[in-house]
């Protein structure tokens, strides 16, 4: 579906992605794991076409995105921090969404109904706790049954039952088929949720593969405790060949 | 597009600055208008608001309008939306709001008091310069990421056409005054909007004469149908060229 091909980023000095190559492919769930600032956030939003690479291709349904905007229809994106028009209500801002895309025709608010969100309709953004505005993100990624479905660290800043209700309606559209790419640092929140694991450090991919190809490589049974051996043995490799 | 120009447009009229400076606009010509009966004169008076306000208000305004919006921007282009389409919609929005507030502010009482070829002539011009200026102010937008700094762009933009540049041409020709400068000054005020439209206006004001042999030299020039065409597509460049160059910018410029 999505198909990354040797994508280059540099921000002046800084290089965020190193020939990144990847596939995703749909009916897939992928963990996006990595520290603070290895490129999770670029590689995402490289995908979205909010930052244009400065090498290499991204192709989406075998279509280069380059001058493309349609295919951006088949995404739902909850940013990592929701940045909305201070001045308009959480009721201008859904209308103003659906207004957007009218070709969607059918909607799926179960999580405005999920969050409340309706009881606060006119509310202004800016008046708005972090928690509530995360909760408004993820509402309007699901709201156009997206195909796609991109999710930046989805789960930080909410309140445990609200996460248990994203969590549960991430479930329900993985099981549906949808391709999920979650970004996160919660690893328990990523072992029960994707299926596959892409761990990128310093802007390069460092593994991609199933989460449970991780753990049988690395003979430990929690998500957290694997990718830590990986990560161990990948620097006694490094220190090695050096 | 209609739809991101129709938010575009409702965001800054929320904002109530666009109907302060209507009313601004509106009171300063009713008084103008009120001292003086001569139509011509008050045009006259009228052309140093056009020529120093409109400018500066117009940069400053689409400046901060810009980055005000900046979470708008993102939104819609993490949407199935063309980025020149948003980019083309602010500009467009921005621009009606403005020359509207134009049009109604110096418009309505000439109407009131009688309209006069100059008078129109003042109000294509101030639309136009609008036009440029707001062309400018995104082209300062688009350059940096920093607030401050853009601002500071578009005030430099507007301190260099209204003051710095008038300084430099009187420099100029006061230097050289023994040789005959007439069409090297005619293609200096061409490289800047603001000189551009004051000469069509003093012309249009017929107070040419009081340049001497070089207001005699424009006459000629801007007087005839070639150079009132001539100079109008020159202003046009003056809005599409910037607007061309930051639209490019935009389009590769990573949110």
């Amino acid at each position: 579906m999505i198909s990354i091909r040797k994508v280059n980023k540099n921000f002046g000095k800084l290089s965020a992605l190193k020939n990144v190559d990847l596939d995703l492919s749909m009916s897939r769930s992928y963990a996006l794991v990595g520290p603070n600032g290895s490129g999770k956030t670029t590689l995402i939003k490289s995908i979205l076409g909010l930052v244009i690479p400065s090498s290499g291709e991204i192709t989406f349904a075998n279509k280069s995105i380059a001058s493309d905007w349609k295919y951006r229809e088949s995404i739902g994106y909850m940013p990592q921090i929701g940045r909305y028009p201070e001045n308009m209500t959480i009721g201008q801002l859904i209308d103003m969404m659906k207004n957007i895309r009218k070709n969607a025709t059918e909607l799926d608010d179960s999580l405005i109904e999920a969050f409340k969100l309706y009881k606060i309709y006119d509310k202004r953004m800016h008046a708005l706790s972090g928690g509530t505005r995360q909760k408004v993100s993820a509402a309007l990624a699901f709201l156009f049954h997206p195909p796609v479905l991109i999710l930046d660290e989805p789960t930080a800043g909410l309140d445990p039952i609200s996460v248990e209700i994203l969590k549960e309606k991430i479930l329900e559209e993985r099981n549906r088929g949808k391709l999920l790419i979650i970004s996160s640092h919660i690893l328990s929140d990523l072992d029960e949720l994707t299926t596959e694991m892409i761990y990128i450090f310093e802007g390069k991919v460092q593994y991609n593969n199933t989460i449970q190809a991780l753990k049988e490589e690395t003979q430990e049974k929690k998500l957290g405790k694997a990718i830590a051996t990986m990560i161990g043995q990948k620097q006694l490799m490094d220190s090695i060949n050096k | 597009m209609t739809r991101v120009i129709k938010y575009v447009f409702y965001d800054i009229l929320r904002t109530r600055f666009i109907l302060l400076y209507t009313i601004l606009l509106l009171v300063s010509t009713f008084a103008l208008f009120q001292l003086d009966s001569d139509s011509g004169k008050v045009v006259m008076s009228l052309l140093n608001i056009v020529l120093m306000v409109v400018p500066l208000v117009s940069i400053v305004f689409t400046t901060i309008h810009f980055y005000n919006s900046y979470e708008f921007i993102e939104l819609m282009l993490a949407q199935p939306v063309n980025r020149k389409v948003v980019f083309i919609g602010e500009y467009l929005a921005v621009t009606f709001s403005l020359c509207m507030a134009f049009a109604v502010g110096i418009g309505l009482p000439m109407v009131f008091y009688g309209i006069s070829a100059s008078g129109l002539a003042l109000l294509f011009n101030g639309m136009v310069l609008t036009m440029v200026f707001v062309s400018l102010a995104f082209l300062a937008a688009v350059l940096t990421r920093d607030k401050a700094k853009a601002i500071g762009i578009a005030l430099l933009f507007w301190f260099y056409f209204s003051l710095i540049y008038d300084g430099f041409l009187l420099w100029f020709v006061y230097s050289f005054s023994d040789y005959p400068l007439e069409k090297l000054t005619l293609t200096l005020i061409a490289l800047n909007p603001v000189d551009l439209a004051r000469v069509i206006m003093l012309l249009q004001l017929d107070i040419s004469a009081l340049m001497g042999y070089t207001g005699a030299f424009y006459r000629e020039f801007f007087g005839s149908s070639f150079g009132i065409l001539f100079s109008t597509f020159i202003l046009f460049l003056w809005v599409t060229i910037p607007f061309l160059i930051s639209l490019r910018i935009f389009s590769k410029k990573d949110l």
